[in-house]
């Protein structure tokens, strides 16, 4: 599947995945809060996070919001993750000065080069569909971390769905 | 960089004066720094006949202590030479037993034989030991602080000796003598090219399985001069040597992105292997060092690519939607097996060196990914999965499928300089925990090599030059 779909054809799909989830219901994404681990730490104010730090970044769209999950080998951004990456949008078209860097991971049940380029690809599937949805390319950074960094540290299919997945995490 | 040239001499120390001549090699200095060594091949090692007829397995190698001339002090050996004699055999004794082939006796459990009796057994002294073959062996200091080795692989039951060989080492490189003297002895018993004086790069890991510290490094092929190359700071995967043995390519994330550098271990300095913005993975040396493959994502979309090893402008190979990835030369050089999910599933292809004529090879069900090229060419190892990750072996047309090991995660096999083991890295279900491992092409004679921690990302260099 060629992931440098035109924009419009990035909807279309999502509208037609909407229809037919094929996430299988044990692979569900995680609880949130496991995702914490993988950012950076906030700058501490008094005032309330600095506008573009990811403590004001998750405050503003939710914990849940920041990280859209993958199927097993998958790239593909289904209605789920566009209702995130919407959410995400809105934020970075409010704050049009957050430049931010999408990672893209995978599950350990994958060859070590090959999931750099799919944690790529992914990354870039989330990438795409923001920059669809209106948000410069410029302004988005992406880095594949392959399976190098899981957030679930168990060898079981829960973990490896809350490790599939692409995280968007604010640069400032 | 000190180049080294061949002394071409005859044995002349005075127990020795009866023989023929034979090859010096001046393996010189530290080869772990880049040293070159030229060598010269005198060939016809596998003339004659050896008495044993059975299984390799149970052939018995006596290999007592190497004589010293004399014991004289060497930078080599803080117990001088004399000591240093033992530690020869017992690298030698390891290296053999390690290999899972013989039964090798070493000097610890052996009487030590005199300097006057190398080139002349006291056939008596061994004969009721069991074993079918005596490999002896001196060692002696010379004035430059250098060091000659002999080595001799004698036939028990015929009295005769079946090949003999010399090396002149500086001090540093005294193991590279032991295991020039065991791959000696494997070729001369099984017909088979050596592959004991070589080295390899893989990746150290320490540290929780979330957060874990990935540094490259380099070990002989024993994993004796084991050396960190980065300092873990950040995460560095999949090196390969270059074919001389003076640079490293790996991957590593210093500047924040995954980037191919190529590391010069002479000079300790690294560049991009190409300049670009874009994630750079998977390096690979061509036989003659002269190219470098790696593999490039361009909006999310990876292809293989070639570059001069000196820089240069990149060939793109690969232009297939999908991942295009790894890539491993034929030993002519004239083809690349590489692996790609352009069919939906990763599998293993195979297409001219300029990118032409691809093709899959593949279609045993399941996934087929990291396929490295035999040295020998009749063979392609390649991590196979289906339910777990298991190294397998089949031919260059893609047939005779061979599973060889069977861990929840073997991944990223890497062939011996002879072709006849491979080398690859298991990971632990659970702890993520990871070490090396090596099985031969039988299935047989799997093992754990020992790393000071933990080991993924094997890559075994060719016979040191």
């Amino acid at each position: 599947m060629n992931t440098r779909l035109a924009a419009s054809a990035l909807i279309v799909s999502t509208i037609a995945l909407a229809a037919c989830n094929k996430r299988a219901p044990e692979e569900l994404p995680p609880a949130p809060e496991d995702t914490s681990t993988a950012t950076p730490t906030p700058t501490p104010t008094q005032t309330g996070p600095t506008v573009g730090s990811q403590s004001h970044f998750t405050n503003a769209v939710g914990q849940v919001n920041t990280v859209v999950y993958f199927d097993t080998d998958g790239y593909d951004i289904d209605a789920e993750d566009s209702a995130k990456l919407q959410r995400q949008a809105q934020y970075f078209q409010q704050y049009s000065n957050v430049t931010f860097t999408i990672e893209g991971h995978t599950d350990e049940r994958g060859t070590r080069e090959y999931n750099l380029a799919l944690g790529e690809r992914r990354a870039n599937a989330a990438k795409n569909y923001l920059v669809s949805l209106g948000i410069p390319q410029s302004r988005i950074r992406t880095v594949s971390y392959g399976k190098e960094r899981p957030v679930a540290m168990g060898s079981n299919e829960s973990a490896w769905a809350q490790n599939r997945r692409a995280a968007t995490v604010t640069v400032n | 960089m000190k180049k080294l040239f061949l002394l071409t001499v005859a044995f002349v120390a005075a127990p020795l004066a009866a023989q023929s001549t034979t090859t010096n090699q001046d393996l010189g200095a530290p080869i772990q720094e880049g040293g070159e060594v030229e060598t010269v091949d005198e060939g016809g090692g596998l003339t004659g006949s050896v008495s044993f007829e059975g299984n390799l397995d149970d052939l018995g190698i006596a290999i007592p202590a190497f004589a010293a001339d004399r014991d004289v002090p060497t930078p080599a050996n803080a117990n001088g030479t004399g000591a240093l004699g033992r530690e020869l055999a017992r690298v030698i004794t390891s290296d053999l037993r390690n290999n899972g082939l013989f039964k090798p006796t070493g000097p610890d459990a052996l009487p030590n034989p005199s300097y006057a009796e190398i080139t002349a057994p006291n056939w008596s002294t061994w004969s009721n030991r069991g074993a079918e073959m005596l490999v002896q062996g001196y060692v002696r200091a010379r004035a430059d602080n250098k060091l000659t080795v002999g080595c001799y692989l004698y036939d028990m039951q015929l009295k005769s000796e079946l090949v003999r060989e010399g090396w002149v080492v500086g001090p540093a490189d005294w193991r590279r003598a032991a295991h020039k003297c065991a791959d000696l002895v494997y070729s001369r018993l099984t017909g088979e090219s050596p592959f004991f004086d070589s080295r390899i790069a893989y990746i150290a890991e320490t540290g929780p399985k979330g957060n874990r510290t990935k540094r490259l490094a380099i070990m002989d092929s024993d994993g004796a001069n084991h050396r960190f190359i980065t300092t873990g700071r950040s995460t560095a995967l999949t090196p390969r040597y270059s074919p001389d043995y003076k640079k490293l390519v790996y991957l590593s994330y210093v500047d924040g992105n995954p980037r191919i550098y190529v590391y010069d271990i002479g000079t300790g300095k690294q560049t991009l292997v190409t300049q670009s913005e874009n994630p750079t993975f998977a390096p690979r040396w061509s036989p003659d060092g002269r190219t470098i493959l790696y593999s490039m994502a361009v909006g999310g979309n990876t292809d293989i690519y070639s570059v001069p090893a000196t820089g240069g402008s990149s060939k793109r190979l690969t232009d297939t939607p999908g991942i295009d990835i790894g890539g491993s030369y034929s030993p002519d050089g004239s083809q690349i097996v590489f692996e790609s999910d352009r069919s939906g599933s990763q599998q293993i292809y195979v297409m001219d060196a300029n990118g032409g004529n691809q093709r899959r090879l593949t279609f045993f069900g399941g996934r087929a990914a990291t396929p490295e090229w035999s040295p020998r060419g009749d063979q392609i190892a390649f991590t196979r999965i289906s339910g777990d990750f298991n190294v397998a072996v089949m031919n260059p047309q893609g047939r005779n499928l061979r599973v060889l090991t069977s861990g929840w995660q073997d991944e990223a096999p890497t062939w011996a300089p002879n072709g006849r083991i491979i080398q690859f890295f298991r990971t632990a279900r659970g702890s993520g925990e990871s070490g090396l491992w090596q099985v031969d092409l039988t299935g047989e004679n799997e093992r754990e090599l020992p790393t000071p921690v933990g080991a993924s990302d094997p890559s075994w260099g060719p016979i040191l030059p």
